[in-house]
This record gives C-alpha cells, structure tokens and sequence, in this order.
C-alpha cells in the first residue's frame, strides 16, 4: 500500500517583477510505499527540492495531485487540503528535514527539540525527558544539549533536525540533501540513523551522492531538468 | 474523518472609509493606493475577511498605511468601522457580531476576551500607576475585588514575564523600553483573554530584548494552548519564527493568506514578492 502517491505534479513560478515564468518540475510521478524509502537524485537545479517543498506545501503547486494517506484523516490531496490542515499534517505526521537550522534565538539543542512537542500541549517534563532520549537516539553528544544550536556543524544541525521532527514521531520523512557537505566519518553516522528509522516512517530523500543513495534507499527517481527520466 | 475546526475569532467583510463612496468604488473598481480617484472616497480597509483559530498565531505583514494597525485598532473598538461584522467565540459562543455590541458590552469585551499590546507601551500603560496598579486596573474592570488575589495575579504575571516583583510598585515610566513592554504584555495577559492583538511589539527594541519578548510570546503560546493573537510586524524574520499563517495586506485588502514558510517562499502577489525580495 503506499503512502504518498504523485500524478501530474508541476510547478512554475511567476516573477511580477520580470514579466516571467519559470517551470520547475513537470508531470512528475512518483509513488512512495509505507515504510519505504526512496531516493530523488539529479543534478542541482532539476527540480528535486520542489518536489519535497511541494509535499511539505512550502510551495503551492501549480497542477497535479498529491495523495496522502494520513493517519487522522484518511487519503487526502496534499495539493488541496486547507492551510490549517496541514499545519496539523505538519505538526503530528509529515517532518521535513534539512541542514539548515530554523530556531528560535536563544534556544538550547534540547529545548529546541522539546518544543516540537510542546507545541501539541505536551507538559514540560514530557517534553524534555523525550527530548534527551530522541538526542541519544540521534547520537548528538550530550555535552552539545545544552548549548545554542547556531554554533553546530552541518552534521549536528542534520541530527538535530532529525531529532526534532523524530521526537513527533512523524510517518513521512522528507529529507532535503541530508549528506551534503559531510564528511566521510559524518556520512556513515547519518547512514546509520537513516538505515535504523528504516520502517518506522517512509521517507524520501534527495541525495548526490549517489553511492550513498544506493546503499540506504529502496528505490530511485532520476530527475532531469524538471522531469522525471 | 472530517476536519473541522471553530474559529476563535472570525471577521467578515471589515470595510472602513472616510468619504460617501460611489458607483465605481463600491462595485470594486480599481483604487489609486486607496483612494477612489472619482470621488476621492478613502479605504482604510476594504472587505477584510478572516479566521483566526485556537492557539494560533496569525502574522500580519504589509507595508506601511496597508491597514494593519487599523485592523487591530477597529477590532478593539478604538476606530469606527464603515461596514462588516465579527465574531469572537468566547463571546456568546461565537454567534454575536461584537460591533453591534452596545458599550458596556464592548468594554466587556475589551476587559475579558480581548487584549491588545501597543508598539508605543505609553499607549497600553498609565505611567502615573504602578505595574501593579496597570494590572489591578484591567483586573477590576473585569469584576475583581479582592486584593490579596489581585497582588498575587500581578506577581504571577510579571513573574512570568521577567519583571523583577520587587519594583512592582514602581511606575513603568522608571523601566527601560524592554521592561515596558513586558509590564504592558502582562497587563494584556491579565484576565487570560482569549485573543491578543500585538502591534509591532518588537519595533524599537534592541536584539537581546527582543529576543526576550519574542520567547515570551512563545512561552504564553505554549502555556495557553487557547489563545489566539494577531501579530503585526515588518519585521519578516519576527513573522518567521513566530506566526502560524501569515496574511499580507496591500492598500487596506489581503491581497495573500497562506502558512508562513509558503508566504514567505513562494509568494505569489506581487507585493508580496517585493516585500520578500527586499529581506536582509
């Protein structure tokens, strides 16, 4: 059964400014099974981001249909539902992944990860015993918790990330290049988290390695300039 | 199963203008800025439309004379509007347009369900008053008598937002730009209102404190999963981090609604796209 199912999928953005309209991605198909992780490959600029922002709903997409079957509410278009639904899709079932940080200024490793679930109205000391456990599970070295985020490294911030969106146990996982910019010692780490949350939620991840893509995905995508080949 | 939620605050068609109006600016005909050149009729705001829901924060963007403040001024009955209608649900659960309300009842509504926190705190605080007396003022409108309670909410509150207890009888007028604003935050937070209007609460203050304030609000969203606020601010990180949905307004209309991150990443009116496009 899958989870995620793509049909007709495109996005063009329009620039006021310019008078222009730029296509991103074109009747992309794409089928993700439960459990299943699939991997999006292709060179930078053909798309694959788009993809995920599509699915995460960070981009609106212009044509096409994406069938979610979500846990609350049965199979919904991702493309269609109302914003505050997918604030809820957002919060309890569909993580998106990256390297880059978005925290609050101020905030430590573990309140940043606890506030995920304070977010759906979990008490303080919950949130922050799940919180430790989830930085354990993801390997962030304990004495890294209680310090701002915005000094980490690429491969911290990864983990932290995947810690935050972990902690909801979310069932669809969009990761976006997790493995860019690793070094080798980093990539077998991430490898690892990536191969033991195999099962527990479907993911998709764009990845240019392509060696590495292989070794954790089930299957791959190939995309070329907008389209999938 | 089927998704349904009940807006805490939802308004309809909130129009306001200075001037008779006429044939072509009633019937939607195109506007100079907001002005109708035919009849030099002036829309602060026209047929703004909206929902707000339990435990979200709405960020309002737009540049300056778009009409945000006037949405949160005419919404806390500081402005009188032309047309439109809304309907907070703490309020005879959802079923009364509040500005049909007679006075009393306004007040009421001022008092208990709604609070609003100004840029300026000389707005939102007596500077005559002490932090306490700002926060027994909002008290005792909404009913209160006993002042061991009231000493005790006001600590509570300025504890909370780090204002030190032992200068609550103090006059904020004492209080750095921050501490302020923390006091008025308080005095809004005083009778738990169900929603909470911030107007460019951040603007002026420096990075440190803002930063303060910023994880105050998010402290209060955490702590009252119920209230809802509306956040206007031209700072687009401080919409970032903090709104849920975000609306922009262009010339006293919402031009573009949508979650935060989709505003702010795949803007589609062209306001908007200048808007983001001038971000640091």
């Amino acid at each position: 059964m899958s989870i995620l199912e793509i049909s007709g999928l495109s996005k063009e953005f329009f620039i006021h400014r310019q008078q222009r309209r730029i296509v991103s991605c074109q009747s992309i198909g794409l089928r993700v099974g439960a459990g299943e992780f699939v991997g999006i490959s292709g060179r930078s600029g053909a798309g694959k981001s788009t993809i995920l922002k599509c699915i995460h709903r960070t981009y609106q997409p212009s044509a096409g249909r994406i069938l979610y079957e979500s846990e609350a509410f049965g199979q919904v278009d991702l493309a269609g539902i109302s914003d505050r639904q997918m604030l809820y899709l957002r919060r309890n079932e569909i993580g998106y992944v990256s390297q880059f940080l978005n925290v609050m200024p101020r905030t430590s490793a573990k309140e940043h990860v606890a506030s995920a679930l304070l977010a759906s109205c979990a008490s303080e000391r919950d949130a922050s015993e799940k919180a430790r456990e989830m930085l354990a599970y993801f390997r962030l070295p304990e004495h890294l918790w209680d310090i701002y985020p915005n000094t980490f490294s690429g491969g911290e911030r990864l983990r932290l990330n995947l810690a935050h969106t972990m902690v909801k146990r979310a069932r669809l996982l969009l990761l976006d290049e997790p493995t860019a910019s690793l070094d080798a010692e980093s990539k077998t780490l991430v490898r690892d988290i990536l191969l033991k949350l195999k099962g527990s939620a479907a993911m998709i991840g764009i990845f240019h390695d392509l060696e590495f893509m292989a070794d954790v995905c089930d299957r791959v995508y190939h995309l070329e300039e907008g389209i999938i080949a | 199963m089927t998704f349904f939620e009940t807006p805490s605050l939802r308004i309809e068609r909130l129009t306001i203008r200075y001037g008779a109006g006429c044939p072509a600016c009633m019937g939607g005909g195109i506007l100079e800025k907001n002005r109708c050149a035919a009849c030099d009729t002036v829309w602060s705001l026209k047929g703004v439309s909206l929902e707000v829901y339990p435990g979200e924060i709405l960020g309002i963007v737009g540049e300056s004379g778009s009409g945000k403040s006037t949405l949160l001024q005419s919404l806390y009955f500081e402005r009188p509007i032309s047309a439109g209608s809304a309907y907070i649900h703490e309020y005879r659960g959802g079923e009364a347009d509040i500005f049909t309300a007679d006075r009393q009842q306004q007040r009421e509504i001022r008092n208990i369900h709604m609070a609003m926190v100004y840029q300026n705190p000389l707005m939102g605080l007596r500077m005559r008053f002490s932090s306490l007396g700002n926060i027994a003022e909002k008290l005792l409108a909404a009913g209160n008598r006993n002042t061991a309670f009231i000493t005790e909410r006001a600590s509570e509150l300025l504890g909370i937002m780090e204002v030190p207890v032992a200068r609550m009888k103090e006059s904020p007028r004492n209080f750095s730009g921050g501490m302020q604003q923390r006091v008025q935050i308080a005095k809004a937070l005083a009778n738990d209102p169900s929603i909470l209007l911030l107007d460019e609460i951040t603007t002026g203050l420096d990075m440190s404190v803002q930063a303060r304030v910023l994880d105050l609000i998010r402290k209060i969203k955490y702590q009252n999963p119920n209230v809802s606020m509306l956040l206007v601010s031209h700072d687009l990180s401080v919409i970032r981090m903090l709104a849920d949905r975000t609306i922009v307004m262009f010339d006293g209309q919402i031009v573009e609604s949508g979650m935060t991150d989709q505003v702010l990443e795949d803007p589609q009116h062209h306001f908007t796209q200048q808007l983001v496009q001038s971000m640091l």
